[in-house]
């Protein structure tokens, strides 16, 4: 029995190296190995312990996993972290200066654009990533540039009126503005 | 996801040297149709060849006129480049018909083109799919089919190809440049994806060995008089049920040249040559353009739940028509 289980160990593949990458992750250099089929939304999550970005369907539908990959928003579910070796990567956690909030985070909270809130960071994520890109002009065009972010609670409203007040510089007051 | 190995190639001769005699290697590029096959255990494959380092992300004037859509250009790039937009309307609109914002932020031009069907049965490794397993038999038909094709099917599969892009690219009649071993060839569009025959687990005439280097689009966009019409179950980030590109040039009330090809409705992108020609001569109005829609479903077959596509498909061509011969600018 003991030969025959070496023989069976002898035929197991061998599994493949660990992968050396570098990211920028919110400003910060990260230097660490990763399997190569470990997703970006599992490193930021697991190994990085960054886990405001959210595991939804991990299927690329919900849009939970939304994270900037060079400024532009992707899901991080269907992304190899091996394959954006050398990019920079921003999550909701490196929206905020310091205790200032990002302009849209602070909309989010001002329109009430959330319920359950897990959502909430890909929304973010998403709607920076929208305001950016410089494709959307009117409601129409947010609430379908914006379709790839699935609310389960249905707080379409508000954050389609965040993401518009973002948009046309009308949001309210900024949390830098307040002298408290 | 099962565990795979993975290399990065460092030039178009890397990667064809990484994808030669590996049959269980994937190239991969934007990944938002591969990884998501590999985690339902669809797909298996056991190396992947990571090509998005290779220079194929530009968007070029060729000598005839038209342009050349690099294969790792994303599909927003390409949409919203003001040469495609502003020559190709159609096109653009096609591409930001399909997927989300971040889809199209990651998919490529040539990931697009060997998308693979959202059949559900394929899916789903619990059920027969000659597809995912040549030989198991097809659970759509005789299944729930609502999103099946009513075009070209087979027997074996009734699965339908699901891109958006790729329907604007039929009407177009862009061609496919590859590359392999056996050097350099151009596949026209309608050459590229297949119907299922009793092969549907082979969705295109790309060889294992090659890869898709870029598609070029030939001079004629059809700008002044061009639509693409999708009709699907929500307004936005849904698969087209039927679809249509739809493009026409017109001089003195009548139609001197005509493009006309369905999403949705098949294993390929429908394009269908003889309804384009029967148009020509004829007045640019509602009657002709309903004899083009007989004409393209003369064919048309449903298999139960899909029967209503065949009367969906005749009212999105004639509205996609009108509305390609009313358009001046997009």
């Amino acid at each position: 029995m003991d030969q025959r289980l070496a023989e069976l160990r002898d035929t197991a593949p061998a599994v493949p190296d660990r992968i050396p990458i570098s990211l920028v992750v919110n400003g910060v250099e990260k230097r660490m190995e990763v399997a190569a089929w470990t997703t970006l939304l599992d490193l930021l999550r697991n190994t990085l312990d960054l886990p405001g970005t959210k595991k939804g369907c991990d299927h690329g539908q919900c849009g939970a996993c939304t994270v900037l990959v060079d400024g532009r928003r992707i899901n991080s579910c269907l992304t190899l972290a091996v394959m954006k070796d050398g990019c920079e990567v921003t999550t909701i956690e490196g929206l905020a200066t310091g205790d200032v909030l990002h302009p849209m985070q602070q909309a989010f909270v001002d329109h009430d654009a959330y319920q359950c809130g897990y959502c909430t960071p890909g929304q973010i994520c998403s709607a920076v990533g929208l305001i950016s890109e410089g494709q959307a002009r009117t409601r129409e065009e947010i609430r379908d540039l914006m379709s790839g972010n699935i609310c389960r609670c249905g707080a379409y409203p508000n954050i389609i009126a965040a993401i518009e007040g973002v948009l046309g510089g009308t949001a309210p007051a900024q949390a830098k503005e307040d002298p408290a | 996801m099962r565990a795979f190995s993975y290399s990065r190639a460092e030039s178009v001769a890397d990667a064809l040297k990484g994808v030669v005699g590996h049959g269980e290697t994937k190239v991969v590029a934007g990944g938002t149709n591969l990884l998501d096959l590999m985690k339902a255990d669809v797909m298996r494959p056991t190396r992947l060849v990571d090509i998005t380092r290779l220079p194929l992300n530009r968007i070029e004037e060729t000598a005839e006129g038209g342009l050349r859509l690099g294969a790792l250009v994303t599909n927003a790039d390409t949409a919203h480049d003001e040469r495609v937009r502003s020559r190709y309307p159609m096109l653009s609109r096609a591409i930001l018909a399909g997927a989300s914002a971040q889809l199209r932020n990651m998919a490529t031009n040539g990931g697009n083109l060997l998308q693979r069907t959202r059949c559900y049965y394929f899916y789903d490794t619990g059920t027969p799919c000659n597809k995912r397993e040549p030989g198991s038999g097809c659970g759509a038909i005789g299944g729930v089919n609502r999103i099946h094709a009513i075009l070209g099917a087979s027997e074996h599969c009734i699965a339908t190809h699901p891109s958006d892009m790729c329907v604007a690219l039929a009407a177009l009649a862009a061609e496919i440049r590859v590359t392999g071993p056996r050097g350099e060839r151009t596949i026209p569009f309608e050459a590229f994806h297949r119907l299922p025959g009793d092969a549907p687990q082979i969705d295109t005439n790309l060889a294992p060995d090659e890869i898709v280097t870029a598609i070029d689009l030939p001079a004629r966009g059809f700008a002044a008089h061009s639509t693409y019409l999708k009709v699907r179950d929500r307004q936005s980030y849904a698969f087209a049920l039927v679809s249509v590109a739809a493009a026409l040039e017109i001089e003195d009330g009548k139609v001197t040249a005509a493009r006309l090809a369905l999403g949705g409705v098949a294993h390929k992108p429908w394009r269908d040559q003889a309804a384009e020609e029967a148009l020509v001569g004829r007045p640019a109005d509602a009657g002709s353009f309903a004899v083009a829609a007989e004409a393209v479903l003369r064919d048309a077959r449903g298999f139960g739940h899909n029967d209503f596509k065949i009367d969906l498909a005749r009212r999105a061509i004639l509205r996609a028509l009108q509305d390609a011969a009313a358009s001046e600018t997009p």
